[in-house]
C-alpha cells in the first residue's frame, strides 16, 4: 500500500469512525431530555429507568466519541501536514469555537451522570440539555470547517500564497448552511432508527415491554420526523453542489457529457472507459430540474473537467445511489409509522411494523456513512476544492500503511468492545431498569 | 491579542499538566497498588476523577487547536517529525479513555473488568512518558528539518537520553500530583496512609528523575543548567518551589489535606514556568540551531485576533461551568458507586 493512499484510508477510518460516535452524542441527549422530562413532569418510573439506562449507553459512546475526536485533531496534522500548515489559520475558527462548546458539553455531561438526586432535579435536567445543544453546535461548527474545504472562502490565493485571510468569511462559506443542515438532520435520522429499532427488536421478542415500547415511542418520533425533512435539505444541498462543484455532482450521477434537460440516473453501474451508466433507470429532464430547478438548464457533466481533476466516479456513484436509497426507504417507514399514529391506530399493535423498524436499525448509519464517502471522495483530487491537492497534502514520513494497520486494529476491537458492552447494557434491562 | 493567545496557551499546558496529570496520575497510582488494596484505591479513584475527567482532557484539546490555528508552522513541524511518538500518545489516550468508562458502565461485571484495568493503569503510565518525551524533544534540539533518512528524520528526533529522562520526570509528576490530590479524598484513615507514603516515594522518585533530566542533558549537550540556573528569575522560581516543598510535608504532616494540593500546584507551575521562560518566544529548538518562535512563526494578525476573542468568549462560558462542576462535586461527595 503506498504512503498516500494509507494517510487517506487511515482518515477515512478515523472519520467513520468517530462520525457515528458523534452522531450518537449529539442526538442521544435529547432523547433523554424527553424521557427525563416525562419523569419529572409524570413521576412514571419507567421513565427515570429509561433515562438512565440511555445514559449509560451514552456515557460509552460519548467518551469513546471523545477520544477518537481528539485523535482526529492531531490525525489532520500528522497525516496532513502541508494543508495544516496553510488551512489552520483560515479555517480554524470553528474549531476553535468548537473547542469551546465541546468543553461545555464534557461539563455538562460530567454534572449530568453524576448528578442524580444531588442537584435540583429542573436544574439536572437543564445539565442534559446543554450536553445535547452543545453537542448539536459541535457538530455544527465541524461540518463548517469540512464545508470550507468544499467551498474555500475568506482568503486569497495568490502565486501560491493565501493572502487577505479572513477567519469569520471562511467560516461562513457558500456550504457550510446546507451541509450541517443535512449533518444534523442525519445524525437524528440514523441514531433514532438505530435506537427505535433495537427497542424494536426487544419488543418483538416480547422482554421488557413496556420499558421497549416507551423507549421506542420516543426514539421513532425523533427518527421519522428527521426522515420525513432530510429529502428537503438533501435537495437544498444538491443545488448548492451544482454550483459549487459540478464535478461532484457529475460524479454522483455519473453525468459523463454535458446536456440540456439532463436524466436523472438511478442506480446502474457506472462503465467509467466507456463514458456510460449500464443497467439504470433514467428520468429525463429531472437532473436538470433537482440541480436547477427547471427541466431544461444545462448540468455540467465529467467532459468538462480535466481529467486530473475528475473524483472517483464509481464510488462517488454508487455512495450516492446508497444513500439516497437508504434515505427513501427510511422516509417509507416514516410515512407508514404517521399513518399508523393519525389513522390507523390498530398498526401500531402489528408485528410487521415492528419488524420494519428492526430492519431498518443499521440503515441510517449506512446512510451517514454512504453520505459522507460522497462528500469527500466526490472532493477529490482535491483537499482544498481548486486550491490544493490531497497527494500534495501529505505527510513526508515514509511507512504510514502501518500505522494504517494499527489503527484499523484498535478501531475494530473497540468497535466490537463497544457492540459487545451496549449488548450487555440491553441484556441487564431486565434486572437493572423494569422494575 | 497575540499575547492574550500565548497566555491562553501556557495557561491551558499547565491545566493540562495538572488536572489531566493528576488524572493520569492517578492511573499510575493503581498500577503501583498492591493487589490487596486495587480494590479500594478503585473506588477512591473513581469517586474523585469519574465526574471531572473528561474535562481535565479538553485542556489537550485547546492547546492543539490553539497551536493549529494561531501557530500552524509550529503544529506541523512537530506533527512531521514527532510523528511516531504522538501516534503512541494517541493510542494511549483512546485506550485509557475508554478503559475507564467501560469499566464504570459495563452492565455486567466479570472477568473483563481486569482487561479495563490493566489497560486503563498501563496506559495512564505510557501516555504521559510519550507527553514527556514529545515536550522534551521540542527543546533538545533534534528535530531536523532538512533530514532525509528516516532514522535522523523520524526517530532519532525524540529517541534520546533527554527526552526519555523528561518522560519519565513527567510520569513521576503526574504520579506525585495525584497522590498529593487523593490524600484529602479518602476517609479511611488506612488508605490516607498508603496515599502519603505514595505521595513520598513519588516525591523521591521526581527529584530523582529530575536530576536524571540534568545528567541527560548533559550527556546530550544541551545547556539545561544554563538554561534553569543561569537567570535570577528561573533561579527564583527553582528556589520557591523547593521550599513551598519543605512546606508541603510540613503541612502534610500536620493533616491539612487542602493546602497541600494548592503547594503541589504551585511547584508544577514553577517547574513549567523556569522551563519555558527562559525560551519564550521559542517553543521548538531545531537541530540547526534554528527555533520555532510564538512570536515569529505566528498565523496572520486578523486569524490571531480572532482565535483570541474565541477563547475569551469561550472563557467565559468554560470557567464559571468548570469551577461550579469541580466545586459541587467536591461539597456533595457521596460514594458514587
Amino acid at each position: 500500500m503506498d504512503n498516500f493512499i494509507a494517510a487517506r484510508s487511515q482518515m477515512a477510518l478515523s472519520l467513520g469512525f468517530h462520525i457515528i460516535f458523534s452522531c450518537i452524542g449529539m442526538v442521544m441527549p435529547f432523547f433523554m431530555a424527553v424521557s427525563h422530562f416525562y419523569w419529572l413532569r409524570t413521576n412514571e418510573v419507567v421513565y427515570k429507568n429509561l433515562t438512565k439506562a440511555w445514559s449509560k449507553g451514552v456515557a460509552i459512546f460519548f467518551a469513546t466519541g471523545a477520544v477518537s475526536g481528539t485523535v482526529l485533531s492531531f490525525e489532520l496534522g500528522l497525516l496532513w501536514p502541508e494543508f495544516m500548515k496553510h488551512a489552520g489559520p483560515i479555517f480554524g475558527m470553528p474549531f476553535s469555537l468548537e473547542g469551546t462548546a465541546f468543553f461545555i458539553e464534557a461539563i455538562a455531561l460530567g454534572f449530568f451522570l453524576y448528578g442524580w438526586d444531588r442537584f435540583n432535579p429542573w436544574f439536572h435536567w437543564f445539565t442534559g440539555v446543554v450536553v445535547g445543544v452543545s453537542g448539536l453546535l459541535s457538530g455544527i461548527l465541524v461540518v463548517a470547517a469540512n464545508a470550507w474545504m468544499n467551498s474555500p472562502a475568506g482568503f486569497d490565493y495568490v502565486d501560491g500564497k493565501y493572502i487577505n485571510i479572513d477567519p469569520i468569511k471562511a467560516m461562513f462559506n457558500d456550504a457550510w448552511f446546507s451541509q450541517a443542515l443535512h449533518m444534523c438532520i442525519a445524525a437524528f435520522v440514523a441514531t433514532g432508527f438505530a435506537v427505535a429499532g433495537v427497542h424494536a427488536v426487544m419488543i418483538l421478542k416480547g422482554k421488557n415491554v413496556h420499558f421497549h415500547t416507551k423507549a421506542f415511542k420516543i426514539a421513532a418520533l425523533f427518527a421519522t420526523v428527521a426522515a420525513v425533512l432530510q429529502p428537503l435539505s438533501g435537495d437544498v444541498s444538491a443545488k448548492d453542489v451544482a454550483q459549487r462543484q459540478p464535478a461532484k455532482l457529475a460524479a454522483m450521477e455519473s453525468h459523463f457529457y454535458t446536456e440540456k434537460s439532463a436524466s436523472l440516473i438511478i442506480g446502474g453501474i457506472p462503465d467509467v472507459k466507456n463514458k456510460e451508466v449500464n443497467y439504470a433507470v433514467k428520468i429525463p429532464g429531472m437532473l436538470s430540474f433537482l440541480a436547477h430547478g427547471d427541466f431544461t438548464t444545462e448540468v455540467k457533466g465529467l467532459d468538462q473537467i480535466p481529467a486530473d481533476e475528475q473524483p472517483p466516479v464509481a464510488i462517488t456513484h454508487f455512495a450516492f445511489q446508497i444513500m439516497v436509497a437508504l434515505g427513501m426507504i427510511m422516509l417509507s417507514i416514516a410515512v407508514l409509522y404517521f399513518i399508523a399514529l393519525w389513522k390507523k391506530r390498530d398498526w401500531l399493535q402489528r408485528k410487521w411494523l415492528l419488524k420494519l423498524f428492526a430492519m431498518a436499525t443499521p440503515m441510517g448509519f449506512l446512510a451517514v456513512e454512504a453520505g459522507w464517502t460522497v462528500t469527500e471522495v466526490g472532493r477529490q483530487p482535491w483537499i482544498i476544492n481548486g486550491i490544493m491537492k490531497t497527494a500534495d497534502a501529505v505527510t513526508p514520513m515514509p511507512g504510514i500503511q502501518y500505522s494504517f494497520y494499527l489503527y484499523t486494529a484498535v478501531y475494530v476491537s473497540l468497535a466490537i468492545l463497544v457492540v459487545f458492552m451496549l449488548y450487555r447494557q440491553i441484556k441487564m434491562v431486565d434486572k437493572l431498569y423494569d422494575i | 491579542m497575540l499575547y492574550v493567545v500565548i497566555a491562553f496557551l501556557w495557561t491551558a499546558i499547565l491545566l493540562y499538566l495538572l488536572l489531566g496529570g493528576a488524572d493520569y496520575g492517578a492511573g499510575i497510582i493503581e498500577l503501583f497498588t498492591s493487589e490487596n488494596n486495587k480494590a479500594q484505591t478503585r473506588k477512591t479513584l473513581y469517586r474523585a476523577i469519574g465526574p471531572v475527567w473528561e474535562a481535565n482532557h479538553m485542556w489537550l484539546i485547546i492547546t492543539i487547536v490553539i497551536l493549529f490555528v494561531g501557530f500552524p508552522d509550529i503544529y506541523s513541524r512537530m506533527s512531521i517529525n514527532l510523528h511516531i511518538p504522538l501516534t503512541i500518545m494517541l493510542l494511549g489516550i483512546i485506550a485509557r479513555g475508554t478503559a475507564f468508562t467501560f469499566r464504570h458502565y459495563d452492565a455486567v461485571v466479570d472477568d473483563m473488568q481486569h482487561l479495563y484495568n490493566k489497560i486503563f493503569a498501563y496506559s495512564s503510565f505510557v501516555t504521559p512518558f510519550f507527553l514527556g518525551i514529545i515536550a522534551g524533544s521540542a527543546v533538545s534540539g533534534k528535530i531536523d528539518p532538512s533530514a532525509t533518512d528516516f532514522l535522523s528524520a523520524y526517530i532519532f528526533s525524540w529517541l534520546d537520553w533527554f527526552s526519555v529522562a523528561v518522560g519519565l520526570f513527567t510520569v513521576t509528576i503526574c504520579g506525585f500530583l495525584a497522590a498529593i490530590y487523593l490524600i484529602g479524598e479518602t476517609d479511611n484513615e488506612k488508605e490516607k496512609k498508603m496515599f502519603v507514603s505514595k505521595a513520598l516515594r513519588l516525591n523521591i522518585a521526581a527529584v530523582v528523575c529530575g536530576g536524571l533530566v540534568f545528567i541527560a542533558a548533559t550527556l546530550e549537550g544541551i545547556p539545561l543548567l544554563e538554561w534553569v540556573f543561569g537567570n535570577t528569575i528561573g533561579l527564583a522560581a527553582i528556589i520557591a518551589a523547593t521550599l513551598s516543598l519543605i512546606f508541603l510535608w510540613y503541612l502534610l504532616y500536620k493533616g491539612k489535606t487542602g493546602m497541600i494540593r494548592l503547594l503541589a500546584g504551585f511547584q508544577v507551575t514553577m517547574i513549567l514556568f523556569t522551563t519555558t521562560f527562559r525560551h519564550f518566544p521559542n517553543i521548538v529548538i531545531l537541530k540547526n540551531g534554528g527555533y520555532l518562535s510564538l512570536l515569529e512563526h505566528r498565523g496572520h494578525d486578523k486569524t490571531i485576533e480572532a482565535l483570541g476573542w474565541a477563547l475569551l468568549l469561550g472563557s467565559i462560558f468554560i470557567l464559571p461551568a468548570l469551577f461550579y462542576l469541580i466545586y459541587s462535586f467536591q461539597r456533595k461527595r457521596i460514594d458514587l458507586h
